[in-house]
């Protein structure tokens, strides 16, 4: 929005379209401002809310979340979504807490395996996607079964306990450096990264290119096939670390580990202001959605309400979030359309 | 056979040899399953079997009918197999507290009719995707269902009550819900091929935009669509219940993917604007013979899921090659090529 020529008349149009724009754009600091109204609410019901350990096991969890979330971000600012991320995540955590049951590879070998199935599993979801031209929506409900298939098919009936992992392996979970958990720490150095890939690449402008104009796109020369390819492998590839980071967190794994996790991935997205349309949004959004979607779960446990109302929630929460986004969007173009015409 | 999907072609894309071809495809394909199904199995063409494996995917069935209609019109309803469970779980919650079925039933429905008009609003006159919104309302229907019953499973019920969903027509072994799904067919096929109704569904999905200035109430027959959803939704919910005679929170759940299958591989197109009621109704005997011969061949019900989801993406890239071969030999005979891909996937996106 250009600042020069304001007519008086438009004055009101413009101002209140500015301010939605605004506050549109701050997504990421209302996330933060309600956070805070709500965190205050809980703490008056529930005083432990506000204590070092609650707190740090909310970052704890909303960083796993967080880790998928930014993946699943990249996807939908192609324009494109990828439901398949919760069965990534569940093969990944069953093939890595198995290959450490059996001493296979070492831990590091483990992981690295975990990390490599992802990124296999995501380009799986590209190749289909951009080479046999399946909507990404068919593409990954078809691959969501196929992966959860091959998880049942690799784990039987059989359970890894966490008995049964090395000694140490589930530390990160629980440790901190400098007062902030590893978990933490991990999730902020994939958006810190991820955020300045967005900003300052090719690659990372030719995302948005893509998702927000893909004709354009096109005639300007961007790959768009290979865009998309690339944000599918790299969802895959963070896939695998959540999954990594879920056997850390909890342990025991088996054929249905992570059954769901996909509803929190993208309400994550949706609540942290990533356009599903594509072509807006960002990775701080994403990450501080799952935050929020956390931070949500632990209020209702605390204020007492039973776990059987968490699904509801997130629902609502995604239903809301797209709503304001369509009401905010409208808003600033019928202000803007508005200030054309005059 | 041929006639509908004559229609259906007719007033989709002038698409009839692909669509003929893509039916005789499916006939071929129960064929041969069945032909595989009696090798592996003895028991496999005899009609017991033949009803069992019928009667347990008809919820399936039933809520692949509006699916069609959905998708034809350019969108998608995700969240069909929550609204089963919270079905499943109102008439649960309801006969144990004491209230008659007679009631409790047509309550239960328009419950599933509201929770369509809910999905219908917000895409037709909120003009969200139905992407986003019905993967919220997935998630927010099954967490109601699970608020009103929570972990617990009511089994109860009465004999009349469950003959609906594990009995037979009188002296036959045809299951009650097949009766159930040829009707609803029949009257949906007939809606979408043969009135109005159904010529303005294919024009939306084909080109909101003309089909709105063409004088289509699309607000008015989206948001229709989506209330038919849930209602037939809530009507699958209650036949599982009386299937399986027991009411749980998380009944139906995963099957919205068997749904979307069964559709994308009765050759609707994913994109809008084609598909027909017949040959959907050929998809789900196709997936009933292959998951029953998948049975026999004993391959455990979550490995099926395997075989389901390659069909799934099978179902779309399969008429796309089919497509793009046509178009090739279309341009090598020096025919006008057709509209590109890509047009109608931006129709779709953004009507």
């Amino acid at each position: 929005m250009s600042d020069s020529g304001a007519a008086v008349a438009t004055l009101s149009v413009r101002s209140r379209g500015q301010w939605l724009a605004v506050v549109a754009r701050q997504r990421e600091l209302s996330l933060v401002a309600i956070m805070i109204v709500l965190g205050g609410l809980v703490t008056l019901t529930a005083p432990q809310f506000l204590t070092v350990s609650n707190l740090s096991q909310v970052a704890v969890l909303a960083a796993l979340i967080a880790v998928a979330a930014v993946g699943e971000a990249l996807v939908v600012i192609t324009r494109n979504v990828d439901l398949s991320v919760e069965a990534t995540m569940g093969l990944v955590a069953y093939c890595v807490a198995s290959l450490l049951e059996r001493h296979a590879l070492g831990t590091t070998g483990a992981i690295a395996f975990g990390l490599g199935l992802g990124l296999v599993l995501g380009m799986v979801n590209g190749i289909v996607v951009t080479v046999f031209r399946v909507p990404a929506i068919v593409a990954t409900l078809g691959t969501l079964s196929i992966f959860r298939g091959i998880d049942y098919l690799v784990a039987g009936s059989h359970q890894v306990p966490l008995a049964s992992l090395p000694d140490g392996f589930t530390n990160p979970a629980r440790d901190s450096v400098l007062g902030i958990p590893i978990f933490v720490l991990v999730a902020l150095g994939i958006v810190v990264i991820g955020s300045a890939v967005l900003r300052s690449t090719r690659f990372g402008r030719q995302l948005y290119a893509v998702g927000s104009n893909p004709e354009a796109a096109a005639i300007l020369g961007i790959p768009s096939r290979l865009v998309v390819f690339t944000a599918f492998s790299v969802c895959g590839l963070l896939a695998g670390v959540a999954g990594v980071l879920y056997v850390m967190e909890f342990g025991t794994i088996n054929g249905t580990s992570a059954t769901g996790l996909v509803l929190a991935v993208v309400a994550a997205v949706v609540v942290g202001g990533v356009n599903i349309f594509g072509g807006s949004g960002t990775l701080v959004g994403a990450a501080l959605g799952a935050l929020f979607l956390g931070f949500i779960a632990n209020a209702l446990i605390l204020v007492g309400l039973s776990q059987f109302w968490l699904q509801a929630i997130y629902g609502l929460v995604i239903l809301l979030a797209v709503s304001a986004d369509a009401i905010i969007v409208r808003r600033i173009q019928r202000a803007t359309a508005a200030r054309r015409v005059r | 056979m041929h006639g509908p999907s004559v229609a259906g072609a007719r007033s989709g894309r002038s698409r009839l040899g692909v669509l003929a071809r893509w039916e005789t495809l499916l006939v071929v394909a129960i064929a041969g399953l069945v032909v595989l199904g009696t090798l592996l199995s003895p028991f496999f063409l005899t009609p017991g079997n033949f009803s069992n494996l019928i009667a347990a995917l008809m919820e399936v069935a039933i809520m692949a009918l509006p699916m069609t209609l959905i998708i034809v019109a350019g969108e998608i309803d995700l969240s069909v197999e929550s609204m089963a469970g919270l079905a499943s779980s109102l008439i649960g919650f309801l006969w144990a507290a004491g209230v008659p079925l007679t009631a409790a039933i047509p309550l239960v429905l328009v419950v599933g009719a509201l929770g369509g008009l809910l999905n219908g609003l917000l895409v037709a006159r909120g003009r969200l995707p139905s992407l986003v919104v019905t993967l919220g309302t997935l998630a927010l229907f099954r967490g109601l269902a699970l608020i009103v019953l929570g972990p617990r499973g009511v089994s109860n019920f009465p004999p009349e009550f469950t003959a609906l969903g594990f009995g037979y027509v009188p002296g036959t072994l045809i299951p009650w819900p097949f009766v159930i799904f040829l009707s609803l067919a029949l009257v949906l096929g007939v809606v979408l091929h043969r009135t109005w109704i159904g010529r303005q569904t294919y024009a939306i999905g084909r080109n909101t935009g003309a089909a709105r200035y063409s004088g289509v109430r699309v607000i008015r027959i989206r948001t229709a669509l989506f209330v038919l959803s849930g209602l037939i939704a809530a009507l699958a919910g209650i036949i599982l219940t009386s299937r399986l005679s027991s009411a749980r929170a998380d009944a139906g759940a995963g099957m919205t993917l068997t749904v979307v299958t069964v559709v994308l591989l009765g050759g609707v197109n994913i994109f809008g604007g084609s598909g027909t009621i017949p040959g959907v109704a050929l998809a789900v005997i196709a997936v009933a013979v292959m998951q029953n011969a998948l049975r026999l061949a004993s391959v455990t019900v979550e490995v099926q899921s395997i075989a389901l989801g390659l069909l799934l993406i099978l179902s779309v890239v399969i008429p796309n090659f089919a497509h793009q071969a046509k178009s090739a030999i279309d341009r090598v005979r020096g025919g006008r090529p057709p509209p590109a891909d890509s047009v109608r996937r931006g129709e779709a996106t953004t009507g």
